[in-house]
């Protein structure tokens, strides 16, 4: 078990350094320097080759990629082009916000999803069944800015029940702050919608096939109770486990519904220093969902291990 | 077949049949695959056919008539430069199904001579790029193309070219794992004794019988692909403004939905989820008739 976790942990590292690399290098690919883009086209020749110095961007590419490792480690993650001061507050603020957004979207897409595939896994191959797994799997498929503007379309702009873009003022409620998140938070439930429901479908039928259920069943308890206390039990701790595999997917969505509702999370940092080619701030971002979704991958993995006991001894060997 | 042999005499023979139709015929007994189909013929028939279908021309201005809300004269009302958005949504479609294809035809092509080969030579170079792609795609996709597009900038080269060497990896993984089945099969070490050489049998030998893999593949990958072109037009990395493309067009005017104008979003982006919706019914069904 301990050997698997280093061995897990240790790819997770090889990864990490490789997407660095290549994070660190598109980031070089970008036309222009930094230095012209910070004092404007008409600043003098000299001026932008002594800030080009003062940034550091003159020197060769591996002393600016060790430098900027180094950096890291130190918890220095480089000074934003765009806005001439650290990039840490900045991404810490905005990580914030992406958090909270991301944590209700998730509260709400855990359940919804759960239920839509138990009760898809108890009416398999009936029409309730069919209707649950398509629209899972075409929400899915769609954009998160094209499932946004139908929702926006229709709670914002017909039935005038939330509005359009959500603001939260300063100092709002709990509860002031959760209705901001509503509008946002529907397009990334319809991403996740359709795999919850479906991997929560495929534990609950082979629960239900299998010999301890039709014992409970056998010995005289009734449905619910059997769904309850031994199908739930056995399909759903799983499902929960592998929900977590999904959150590169909410944070891919995240940019864009971000930017669909201007909301000041780590997706609307990315396009706003991409945009403005801000390297420190560009690369510090997307390195850090890196890491995000690293960890979510490995807490994913040791959790859907500890707790499939099949599993463990397959890793332990 | 061979499975076949096994069961009763009367499966055998009409699971025999079922084989012996052509592929086209099993498709089009699948309801899902005619209403895919049929959607996407209509939106390559606006693409090729588009100016000439529409009713206004797409980039017309009208400055007395700006944010008209839906009419007779213009069915999907008119944009903040009172520009036809029916007439946008149907030129539209042109930009979106060259990108998205061609892109597609990339990753598929780079992708199943990867995956042939690494399916094929397997060992240390299997291991090395195996970790490689595990690393790019432990990024949200989009995420690591809009870096890419943002890099290199914005033009219809670039995004094809990005989009289809992100999709590479992709495809070379289900490849690999479908030449590695058939790796196990007795036709392989016969062409080997016959004397082929390793380039004819990956292409002449194995590419035939992973095919089926390939179309299915390509099928999936395209509808992501409508998926990625699209939001990179909707992030602001698309073609020019003036030229009509769904997700530009959706960029462009979606700040003016909180002033109620919701014609000049809602259409363009209900024309992209019936494209991808098409190609997902599609797709579905080529898998179900290739899986038998």
């Amino acid at each position: 078990m301990a050997i698997y976790l280093l061995r897990r942990l240790g790819l997770a590292v090889i990864t990490l350094f490789l997407l660095s690399v290549i994070i660190f290098f598109a980031g070089q690919v970008l036309p222009g320097n930094p230095a012209r883009a910070i004092l404007g086209p008409l600043s003098a020749e000299s001026a932008v080759r002594a800030l080009d110095h003062q940034l550091g961007v003159d020197r060769p590419l591996l002393t600016q990629y060790t430098s900027w490792i180094t950096g890291l480690f130190h918890g220095n993650l480089g000074e934003s082009y765009q806005y001439q001061s650290p990039v840490a507050p900045l991404l810490r603020a905005a990580l914030v916000n992406s958090a909270k957004l991301g944590a209700f979207a998730l509260v709400v897409i855990i359940p919804l999803g759960i239920l839509g595939g138990v009760i898809a896994a108890l009416y398999a191959g009936r029409p309730g069944d069919r209707i649950i797994t398509l629209t899972g799997s075409s929400a899915a498929a769609l954009p998160e800015f094209v499932t946004g503007i139908v929702v926006i379309v229709i709670f914002s702009v017909g039935l005038k029940l939330l509005p359009f873009p959500p603001q939260i003022q300063a100092g709002a409620s709990f509860f002031g702050q959760l209705r901001a998140l509503i509008l946002p938070a529907i397009p990334l439930v319809f991403v996740l919608f359709g795999y919850i429901a479906r991997m929560a479908r495929a534990g609950t039928i082979e629960a239900l096939e299998s010999d301890y259920v039709r014992t409970a069943t056998l010995k005289g308890l009734t449905r619910v109770a059997v769904i309850y206390r031994h199908v739930l039990r056995n399909s759903l701790l799983p499902t929960i486990a592998v929900i977590a595999t999904q959150t590169g997917y909410l944070i891919g969505g995240l940019v864009v519904v971000e930017r669909l509702f201007n909301y000041q999370g780590i997706g609307n940092l990315i396009f706003h220093a991409a945009t403005a080619k801000d390297f420190p701030m560009l690369e510090a971002a997307v390195l850090t969902i890196g890491v995000v979704y690293m960890v979510a991958t490995v807490g994913a993995d040791v959790l859907t291990t500890v707790l499939n006991p099949r599993l463990r001894s397959e890793a332990a060997q | 077949m061979t499975e076949a042999v096994a069961m009763p005499g009367g499966v055998v023979a009409s699971d025999a049949e079922r084989r012996d139709l052509p592929a086209w015929r099993l498709l089009l007994a699948r309801p899902t695959f005619v209403v895919g189909a049929l959607i996407l013929l209509f939106w390559i028939a606006c693409a090729l056919f588009g100016t000439a279908i529409a009713p206004h021309d797409p980039l017309a201005q009208q400055l007395l008539g700006t944010n008209r809300p839906p009419s007779g004269a213009h069915w999907f009302g008119t944009d903040q430069l009172g520009r036809d958005v029916l007439s946008r949504v149907i030129v539209g479609a042109q930009s979106i199904l060259i990108v998205a294809p061609l892109a597609t035809v990339v990753g598929t092509v780079l992708g199943t001579a990867l995956g042939l080969a690494l399916g094929y030579f397997g060992g240390a170079v299997d291991l090395v790029v195996s970790r490689i792609v595990e690393a790019v795609l432990a990024l949200p996709a989009i995420l690591i193309i809009f870096m890419f597009v943002v890099a290199l900038g914005v033009s219809t080269i670039t995004q094809i070219l990005v989009i289809g060497f992100i999709f590479t990896p992709l495809i070379a993984r289900t490849v690999r794992s479908a030449v590695q089945v058939e790796r196990q099969l007795d036709y392989l070490p016969a062409a080997r004794l016959v004397g082929d050489r390793s380039f004819r049998i990956m292409f002449v030998e194995i590419l035939p019988n992973v095919l089926p893999t390939v179309v299915v593949e390509f099928t999936v990958r395209l509808g992501y692909a409508i998926f990625t072109v699209a939001t990179l037009a909707f992030l602001g990395f698309g073609p020019q403004l003036s030229t009509p493309d769904w997700g530009t067009d959706i960029s462009a005017n979606y700040a003016l939905l909180g002033a109620g104008y919701w014609w000049e979003t809602l259409f363009p982006a209900l024309a992209i989820a019936s494209l991808i919706i098409a190609i997902n019914l599609v797709a579905d069904a080529i898998d179900r008739v290739v899986a038998g």
